[in-house]
């Protein structure tokens, strides 16, 4: 990686031009608005040609790090290999040129789609039907916590506002559930990292809308008294929701709907390998049971007696409409294409083989790095910094040392449990020799940060920028170009 | 069986599993009750090959039509130039994660910070968010910014001109989170100043979201909204079609607090609804109040100009159930999209986007008008997009078109169709929609 | 170790109350600010806000932080330290000497459930 100073304003050049478009012989033009309706004065946007713009990109691409580039061991991403194939089969003209209002019998093919992907989700987790609608994990929460309300709501149940939330959850669950209204109540881990069912008891009562949980937990532990949970949480009359960001270990191995839960969502760009994108555009399909379908969002695909597909609006059952039009459809093709790759003789590998990473890794390793729990885990694992921080080498100092040896960093400093905790998550699709190189690495950084603990706490040295000023960044914030000549 | 999405050999798997100290795979889940462990063979189809999935996805998409496209209604037929994909394919960007890293990470960094400056600078407002899932959720998100940046406060308004759909996004976001939603309705297809002033006479609007150019089309003339909502300390809020922005009154301008939309018609295909790009932009002294990613400048410990994700103390992993939102992505890659479009575009080729189309839709308009099928519905000025009354049954005129592969007259309320066109329609595309709808008059 | 200022109050949620007459000037502690790191904005009511004893009225965020400011006394917001508005690092240099706002108190007896000095100095040592 090399560093590159440009921003594509200071490219510009007045009368440099970067499109084309044709000529124009309409009689009508925009001189005939209002005046008061038109621009004072045109965007400072820059003026550069086709070849500055694509060397430009190109170089900012060079100072990123992406799957291809290397091993990701990114916590709670899955940042598994991106199927080339997904790609093609996206930008596919016969999709990509459809318009979201276009009448059904015009896009059947894409309907079809959303409707083989959706029972093809159903098949993997046991729920009874999907919606592709939300556009991300987060998205699909507050989808799954729509649903949930609206079926309290339905049942004229109104008291229950309350969820159950475990302290060790992304802090995307209590920021979903409070946007969906809902007030927060923590269940507190035991010392093994999972749920305290003891803690957990008092707290059920009628006001009690449901709990969301992650199993394997952010621990990547398994919630082993998961049917427990489940059994005494329907018993008070709540849901349960489980947070499909870690998926990945279960997949081809155990499917949520058998454990209990009623709501669940997927990330696509986790589990079913669509690319990242640099933070989106992802997936995050919500499936529930048989009893909470109708409650799903509109709009929806229907199948007519006569088998063609139609979208159906809100009958007044739904919880409403939470996306514009229908999901993110490009990155549904792109999951939908790596299932009829794996198909349902490789599935059965996916969780399996992403386990035995994980504790490939931390075997590996453990005598280096603090293991808080020693136990089995899934695909990933929690260590709590260095065994030895007499050097005052912390979490951080680790992860950036990775950089510079050409290893992107672990998730760090979550979950919130530990004070230096660095979460690992190899996935499926890298091989016993990437493991092992990182392994070494991760060894030799131990040894370093006795050694020569000054060259970690300053890494890392190699990449475009070495660390930042934070700090100045959020007290004084800039957060757009401005030159005294264009803006 | 090897699999090409899985390295391992069968005797990688063994020296994995005796360094773990287990016998085999099964034993790693052995902390999963075995009750819940999936023995039935799952009902998926076999496993293809990548000739077979490109036939599969060949024969998927012979089932759908591409249609000559004359609707709008939030997504537009725009052209998107031959550099976007190949910049959009290269895989630095394409399978990054978020920039959590930032000393590896410049280059989507440096991106989001070119495309935060664009969005602001094209809406005419101080400071943008690194974007939103689509337009619609972004309203969602405007309306939740009001509420918190207004105090004692318990109302927001819409405009009923706003597009359908963003409208039922933003009651569904409303109804569970507890936001009272007021409606302000539309007089001769605007929205209408008296019905605004007389709402806003309680003194309990947190803010009001107007569209910039409206559900039939029209450009709404937002002449007083912002005295009118910032005399009782509301936000305007205006949800605006960015293209557009380069030559019609920016919301800035208007005055606006803040400013939402969907930046689709920058660039990105139509691909069926998605992946699209919402847009959230504010005044300087909304930022702490502005939900999901944001990009500053900043140095590095050597003195580089360097890029970094700031004022993350809004933000759920953070702030958890206190957060502006529970927004934790952005649609990276499509603001990439946006930002290559713009790059390559500019000031000059975006206004000729919108004097293409401009030319087209009236063109459009007219020769409907003409056909004598049509009344005008409205006598108000538009931009790409109209709206007209047609003189025959909605249901035939569609059907009528459908059947010669024009997709148009999508009706926007009952009695009234949305007709749309581009700087991809030419004259003669226009002709052949003219002579079609002549032969239904015979 | 942390400092602390003889003579004023201290909450459990780390504010201090400086009693000028019927006029309470609210802060946070030198503990507090250690705790967060740099600090790089202070989120502060408006002047005329009325405020619980309890409720939250504020925050200071840090680059990887954030923390609600609780009202220790109910009142009327009279004034806000707007220096710390382009300047939060001053809470870093000296959380005692830089107070973020000022509360005309409505029930000055709520003093008598918060802390002095040595109560909250035992109370952190115990965190």
């Amino acid at each position: 990686m090399k560093y590159y100073d440009k921003l594509i304003f200071e490219l510009s050049k007045e009368g440099r031009c970067g499109y084309s478009l044709p000529s124009n012989g309409w009689d009508a033009s925009l001189t005939e608005l209002p005046a008061g309706l038109a621009r004072a004065k045109e965007p400072a946007l820059p003026q550069v040609s086709e070849p500055d713009v694509v060397r430009h990109y190109t170089n900012l691409s060079q100072m990123n790090f992406g799957v291809d580039s290397g091993f990701y061991p990114l916590g709670s991403c899955t940042m598994k290999y991106n199927p080339k194939i997904n790609e093609e089969i996206s930008a596919h003209p016969g999709f990509a040129g459809l318009h979201p209002l276009q009448p059904a019998s015009t896009v059947q093919g894409a309907l079809r789609l959303y409707r083989d992907l959706s029972h093809a989700l159903s098949a993997i987790t046991g729920m009874a039907e999907f919606t592709l609608n939300p556009f991300a994990g987060a998205h699909g929460e507050l989808t799954g916590l729509m649903v949930i309300r609206r079926y309290h709501m339905s049942r004229g149940d109104s008291r229950r506002t309350r969820i159950i939330v475990p302290d060790s959850a992304h802090g995307t669950n209590p920021a979903s559930a409070a946007v969906c209204g809902l007030e927060i109540v923590v269940v507190k881990s035991k010392e093994n990292g999972l749920v305290d069912v003891d803690d957990l008891r008092p707290l059920l009562d009628d006001t009690i809308a449901g709990i969301m949980m992650t199993n394997p937990n952010t621990l990547g532990l398994f919630e082993k008294d998961i049917k427990e949970i489940a059994a005494l949480v329907h018993e008070c009359g709540g849901l349960l929701y489980y947070d499909g960001a870690n998926m990945n270990p279960l997949m081809g191995v155990v499917r949520p709907g058998d454990m209990g839960f009623d709501v669940m969502h997927l990330n696509l760009h986790k589990t079913f390998s669509t690319p990242h994108g640099g933070g989106g555009p992802g997936a995050g399909p919500v499936g529930v049971a048989a009893h909470l379908v109708q409650h799903l969002p509109a709009p929806k695909v229907m199948e007519a007696e006569d088998g063609s597909l139609y979208v159906a609006g809100d009958d007044g059952q739904a919880c409403g409409r939470i996306s514009g039009f229908m999901g993110n459809f490009g990155v549904l093709l792109r999951a939908y294409t790596y299932i009829l790759m794996i198909g349902r003789q490789n599935i059965r590998m996916v969780g399996p083989l992403s386990v035995l990473g994980a504790n490939y890794v931390k075997e590996s390793l453990r005598d280096c790095f603090r293991l808080p729990v020693p136990t089995v885990c899934k695909h990933e694992f929690v260590f709590d910094g260095l065994l030895d921080q007499s050097t005052g080498v912390t979490t951080l100092d680790v992860a950036k040392r990775l950089l510079d040896y050409g290893f992107h960093a672990p998730t760090i400093y979550f979950p919130l449990l530990f004070h230096q905790a660095i979460m690992i998550e190899p996935t499926e699709t890298e091989s016993k020799e990437t493991l092992d190189c990182f392994i070494n690495m991760m060894r030799h950084i131990a040894a370093e940060a006795l050694s020569d603990p000054d060259t970690l706490k300053t890494a890392p040295h190699t990449t475009p920028v070495r660390r930042l000023d934070e700090t100045t960044a959020a007290r004084q914030p800039v957060l757009r170009y401005h030159s005294e000549t264009s803006f | 069986m090897a699999f090409a999405y899985f390295p391992h050999t069968e005797d990688d798997i063994r020296q994995m599993l005796d360094r773990i100290g287990v016998d085999s795979l099964e034993d790693l889940y052995s902390d999963v009750p075995q009750d819940v462990i999936y023995r039935k063979e799952y009902d998926l189809p076999d496993a293809m090959s990548e000739l077979e999935a490109r036939r599969y996805f060949e024969g998927l998409a012979s089932q759908n039509r591409k249609m000559l496209c004359l609707c709008g209604l939030g997504a537009y037929d725009h052209y998107s130039p031959a550099v976007i994909p190949s910049i959009i394919s290269r895989s630095e960007f394409l399978t990054a994660y978020t920039p959590y890293q930032p000393e590896v990470s410049q280059g989507t960094l440096r991106y989001i910070f070119e495309y935060q400056s664009m969005i602001a600078e094209l809406t005419g407002m101080d400071c943008t968010n690194a974007s939103m899932y689509d337009g619609a959720t972004a309203a969602a998100e405007a309306m939740m910014m009001a509420m918190a940046a207004t105090k004692k406060k318990t109302r927001v308004l819409l405009s009923e001109g706003l597009l359908p759909q963003v409208l039922e996004v933003v009651k569904t976001y409303a109804k569970f989170n507890g936001v009272e939603l007021g409606f302000v309705p539309c007089i001769d297809g605007v929205t209408s100043y008296g019905a605004l002033v007389a709402e806003l006479a309680a003194g309990d609007v947190a803010g009001v979201l107007v569209p910039g150019i409206n559900r039939y089309g029209i450009i709404e003339d937002m002449t007083g909204f912002a005295d009118a909502v910032h005399a009782q300390k509301g936000l305007l809020m205006v949800y605006s079609d960015p293209s557009s922005l380069a030559v019609i009154k920016t919301p800035g301008e208007w005055g606006a607090d803040v400013v939402c939309g969907d930046s689709q018609s920058l660039g990105v295909p139509l691909c069926f609804g998605g992946p699209y790009v919402g847009f959230l932009t504010c005044t300087k002294e909304l930022v702490r109040k502005l939900p999901g990613r944001i990009v500053g400048e900043t140095k590095d410990v050597d003195g580089k100009r360097a890029y970094v994700l700031t004022l993350q103390a809004r933000e759920q992993h953070i702030r958890r159930e206190k957060a502006t939102s529970n927004i934790c992505s952005n649609q990276s890659l499509m603001a990439l999209y946006v930002t290559v479009y713009l790059s390559l575009m500019g000031s000059k080729g975006l206004r000729d986007v919108n004097e293409l189309s401009y030319g087209a839709a009236h063109y459009l308009h007219d020769s409907l008008l003409a056909t004598g099928l049509f009344e005008k519905a409205f006598d108000k000025p538009f931009l790409k997009e109209f709206t007209l009354k047609p003189l025959v049954p909605v249901a035939d005129l569609q059907e009528a078109l459908h059947a010669e592969g024009i997709f148009g007259a999508v009706e926007v309320e009952p009695g009234l169709v949305n007709f749309c066109a581009t700087e991809k329609i030419r004259k003669e595309d226009i002709e052949y929609v003219v002579s079609v709808i002549k032969k239904f008059k015979a | 170790m942390a400092k602390t200022v003889d003579g004023l109050y201290y909450s459990e949620s780390h504010e201090w109350v400086k009693v000028e007459g019927n006029v309470a000037v609210i802060g946070i502690t030198d503990f507090a600010q250690h705790a967060m790191g740099d600090l790089s904005y202070v989120d502060m009511p408006e002047v005329d806000d009325e405020l619980e004893k309890g409720e939250e009225f504020g925050a200071v965020e840090s680059v990887k932080a954030a923390s609600d400011l609780y009202c220790p006394v109910s009142g009327t917001v009279i004034e806000i330290n707007e220096e710390l508005e382009d300047a939060p690092e001053l809470l870093n240099q000296d959380a005692f000497a830089n107070w973020i706002m000022k509360v005309e108190m409505s029930d000055p007896s709520e003093l008598e459930s918060l802390m002095d000095a040595a109560a909250y100095e035992a109370m952190c040592a115990d965190a």
